[in-house]
């Protein structure tokens, strides 16, 4: 067990996995010299050099429709773009190409790409560097979605990302500096598993991405009031670990959910629906469900209005007493 | 000297040319009475670009091609009773059904198949010419496009990563004269597409393509210096649909006169024209071939048009995601 950050644990993870197969390949803009604009990518060019770093340029659509024909090919790409945002650019290739070339081609085709790019606020980079799209890429079938939190999380997800035969889509939140343990040797994490950050019988709090560390603290806090939390990280939300989530709101019967993506037609919506589309999860409900997500605005650039747009860990107290409060 | 095809390939590739024309016409025919279903998109017209450039090329090479890819498809060699069954969502079909027309893939021929968002392609099919350069394979890439889709950003930014990274990708412009019902003299900004490959540092030209011999010669020249040279190509092909856009086209966008200037110059009445004058053919010989070709696509259609074969959802549903025991 070794402790590293967020970003290291990424990079460890390519690194083990390019060292492991020279088809796995990264790509994208600034990921040489320059380590990639959140210095994710440092060091890989010395290692592994231009045959297996390729940097790119300023052409989000034209290199991610490169990526998936390269891998077509066999290569296994890993593509940076530099801020999720320019997903609107890359869409094309990734929901139009990506997602369906196995399938139209009858399984014929195959494209085993990474896509990388980190999402969300807090760094003072106004509305269009700032966004949290992961609902971009939660209603195409074909495509696999994942926002780990923890640097255990990202390396073994990555690596996992890395070996699958699929399209993902990795997100990252750009908290990149966050430390935390993770185990020696090979750590590969099975796609598709939510896991329970904190053991709780009271209430379930749902989440993924930064909003876990918003999440935990305010568990912390609730623990004053005797209110015991179990918080769900998703880790992977296409495909979606119902199983975690139904029983874990069997045994609680109460749910928040959170993250940063403005609330309307947000991902949480997603998980209520299922919550109370099953029968036996429904029927244990004490409360309704709440769900706090980012204001319905653009991020604004002024520090103290950014701050405020994001779930507040007083919202999500607040939030979790109210169904403490409601007299069920 | 010009140069000129001998007996025998003169009689292959009049064939191959009278093959697709009559392909076409087939499917023209059984759409128009409502036994397919969807979509098609015809090159009736176009048929010494892609009999030209399939025979040139290396069969160990690839191409990419438009949602008008019938042609292409056949000159590269696909199984005729495949393509039929695909048209009818037959599960005996090049991609079992699941892609129709627009979406003829068929990887044992090298042909990676059709987008059918024009110009996306081209990035996919510079991405395969990055793996190939990467595996060391001196095979290049035929990436096709119109003239509607020349105007793409996708494509600029896909030249110019072929350019800088010397890529073997043969950019090849189908100029028909029509995007859908735009034509070119609106929507283009140079006389000829080839110009823009100076942009791009790509050596480029412009030729008949309704000359089959100069098509030929041409690309395998252009193959020739690619291998060498180690750069990519543009190729702009001048060439004419004679069929619409679509099944559902009313021609409102050019004139009866225009389509009978056009039709002085049909690809395969010309070819007709200079193999019975040298003598190499009779127009017996090309009656018998006319007949022999029509037989055979009027036997395989009626056979996937009464004997219907396709997946069930389920199965169908096993080609969006990997699976161990899914053939690739």
């Amino acid at each position: 067990m070794k402790t590293i950050t967020y970003r290291e644990a990424i990079r460890e993870a390519m690194t083990e996995e390019m060292a492991r197969d020279e088809h796995v390949v990264l790509i994208g803009e600034d990921v040489g010299c320059y380590g990639g604009c959140f210095t994710v990518t440092s060091g890989l060019i010395d290692r592994f050099g231009e045959r297996q770093v390729i940097e790119t340029p300023v052409s989000e659509e034209g290199l991610v429709g490169v990526a998936v024909g390269a891998a077509i090919m066999g290569m296994r790409p890993i593509v940076e773009i530099m801020y999720g945002d320019f997903s609107t650019l890359a869409s094309d290739p990734l929901i139009n190409h990506a997602a369906k070339t196995r399938f139209m081609s009858g399984g014929t085709q195959s494209v085993p790409l990474v896509y990388r790019t980190p999402m969300g606020s807090g760094t003072g980079a106004a509305a269009q560097h700032t966004q949290s799209l992961e609902t971009l890429f939660t209603n195409i079938p074909g495509l696999i979605v994942l926002y780990p939190a923890t640097p255990r999380d990202a390396k073994g997800l990555m690596k996992s990302a890395i070996r699958n035969n699929d399209p993902v889509i990795f997100l990252e939140h750009k908290n990149y500096g966050v430390q935390g343990p993770i185990p020696d040797g090979e750590h590969l994490i099975e796609i598709g598993k939510a896991d329970i950050k904190r053991k709780g019988e009271d209430v379930t709090i749902i989440t993924y991405g930064k909003t876990l560390f918003s999440v935990l603290s305010a568990a912390q806090t609730l623990e004053d009031d005797e209110i015991s939390a179990e918080i769900i990280d998703l880790r992977s939300l296409r495909p979606l670990d119902t199983q975690t989530i139904f029983t874990s709101v069997q045994k609680t019967g109460k749910v928040v959910i959170v993250h940063e993506a403005p609330l309307f037609g947000g991902f949480s919506g997603e998980i209520a629906a299922a919550i109370v589309g099953d029968r036996e999860t429904f029927a244990s409900l004490k409360a309704p469900i709440q769900r706090i997500g980012g204001k319905e605005m653009p991020t604004p650039f002024n520090k103290y209005l950014e701050s405020q747009i994001v779930p507040q860990v007083s919202d999500i107290v607040e939030s979790v007493l109210s169904l403490f409060t409601l007299g069920v | 000297m010009a140069f000129t095809f001998d007996k025998e390939e003169g009689i292959k590739t009049l064939n191959l040319m009278m093959r697709s024309r009559i392909f076409e016409q087939k499917i023209e025919e059984l759409f128009s009475v409502h036994k397919m279903h969807g979509t098609t998109h015809l090159a009736i017209g176009q048929e010494a670009v892609h009999a030209g450039i399939a025979l040139a090329i290396d069969e160990k090479d690839w191409i990419v091609t438009t949602h008008r890819c019938h042609g292409h498809t056949l000159a590269k060699g696909a199984s005729i009773e495949k393509m039929i069954a695909e048209f009818f969502g037959d599960k005996r079909g090049l991609s079992k059904g699941l892609g129709g027309s627009m979406h003829l893939i068929d990887m044992e021929h090298h042909n990676a198949g059709s987008s059918a968002v024009v110009a996306s392609g081209v990035a996919i099919a510079t991405g395969m010419a990055l793996q190939l350069k990467r595996i060391g394979s001196d095979n290049i890439v035929v990436a096709f496009f119109g003239d509607g889709a020349s105007n793409r950003g996708v494509i600029h930014e896909a030249m110019n990563m072929a350019s800088i990274w010397n890529l073997p990708v043969l950019f090849l412009c189908e100029h028909n004269m029509y995007g859908m019902s735009s034509s070119a003299d609106k929507m283009v900004s140079v006389s000829s597409i080839a110009e823009r490959g100076s942009s791009y540092s790509i050596l480029s030209e412009s030729i008949d393509g309704n000359d089959v011999e100069l098509v030929f010669d041409k690309v395998k020249s252009i193959c020739a210096y690619m291998k060498t040279e180690h750069r990519p190509y543009l190729l702009e092909t001048k060439t004419y649909r004679f069929s619409g856009h679509s099944k559902s086209d009313k021609f409102l966008y050019r004139t009866r006169e225009e389509e009978k200037q056009w039709m002085k110059k049909d690809p395969i009445t010309q070819f007709s024209n200079i193999l019975i004058s040298k003598g190499f053919i009779s127009e017996q010989e090309i009656k018998a071939i006319e007949k022999a070709e029509k037989e055979h696509i009027d036997t395989v259609s009626e056979i996937y048009l009464h004997d219907h074969q396709e997946l069930t959802l389920e199965e169908a549903m096993e080609y969006v995601y990997y699976k161990e025991e899914a053939v690739l």
